[in-house]
């Protein structure tokens, strides 16, 4: 019972991550398309920490957190570049 | 125990439905900033916390823990220099905003120079 609602869960997410994609593509400015990719930077790495409870690996936390870091200094990135140029 | 974990991540799943959906709907940048922002801060917590307290065995608490505080920490700082940038970089605001302080600040320090 318990791992079908994570289950559900899991499929829930994918589909909010399949929308935000969608923005991403159709996104009009540059800023539209960041936010989009930071959101699904976040989604996907709720994703990572169910695939390490799924097959029990705890090295898989290790990527999400790295991912977490890499996203927050890109879009840190593209903010600077978006304010003044490089 | 496990049940209630997995009915907090089937919440936190919700919310984070929700975020995507309000991404695809606001009008404009600012608007999308703040779902995709605030919701998917909270969609994430629920379901991280949820899977850590659904597996108390599997020795995960503390680096999910560390990945709650390291997301509720960045989010709300790179979406603000997103915003700070979009604004200057002059992307406008939609029709129905009321109100848009920072333009306001802008003029007059830009006044107060001359």
């Amino acid at each position: 019972m318990a791992n079908l609602i994570y289950y559900i869960a899991a499929i829930i997410a994918l589909v909010s991550i399949t929308l935000v994609f969608i923005r991403m593509i159709i996104g009009p400015t540059i800023a539209d398309r960041t936010v989009a990719l930071d959101c699904m930077t976040i989604i996907a790495i709720s994703l990572i920490v169910f695939v390490a409870y799924l097959t029990e690996r705890i090295i898989y936390l290790d990527v999400a957190i790295v991912y977490a870091l890499i996203s927050f200094i890109g879009v840190i990135a593209i903010a600077r570049y978006m304010e003044r140029g490089i | 125990m496990e049940l209630f974990g997995s009915i907090i991540t089937l919440i936190g799943s919700i919310v984070l439905l929700l975020s995507a959906l309000g991404l695809l709907r606001m009008p404009d940048v600012y608007n999308r900033m703040q779902t995709g922002t605030k919701a998917t801060t909270l969609g994430t917590i629920l379901f991280l916390s949820g899977i850590s307290l659904g597996h108390p065995e599997c020795g995960c608490l503390g680096k999910i823990l560390v990945l709650i505080l390291f997301v509720v920490l960045t989010n709300p700082v790179s979406s603000n220099a997103l915003a700070r940038a979009a604004h200057f970089a002059g992307i406008k605001l939609t029709d129905r905003s009321v109100k848009d302080d920072l333009q306001k600040d802008n003029m007059e320090k830009n006044e107060e120079e001359k």
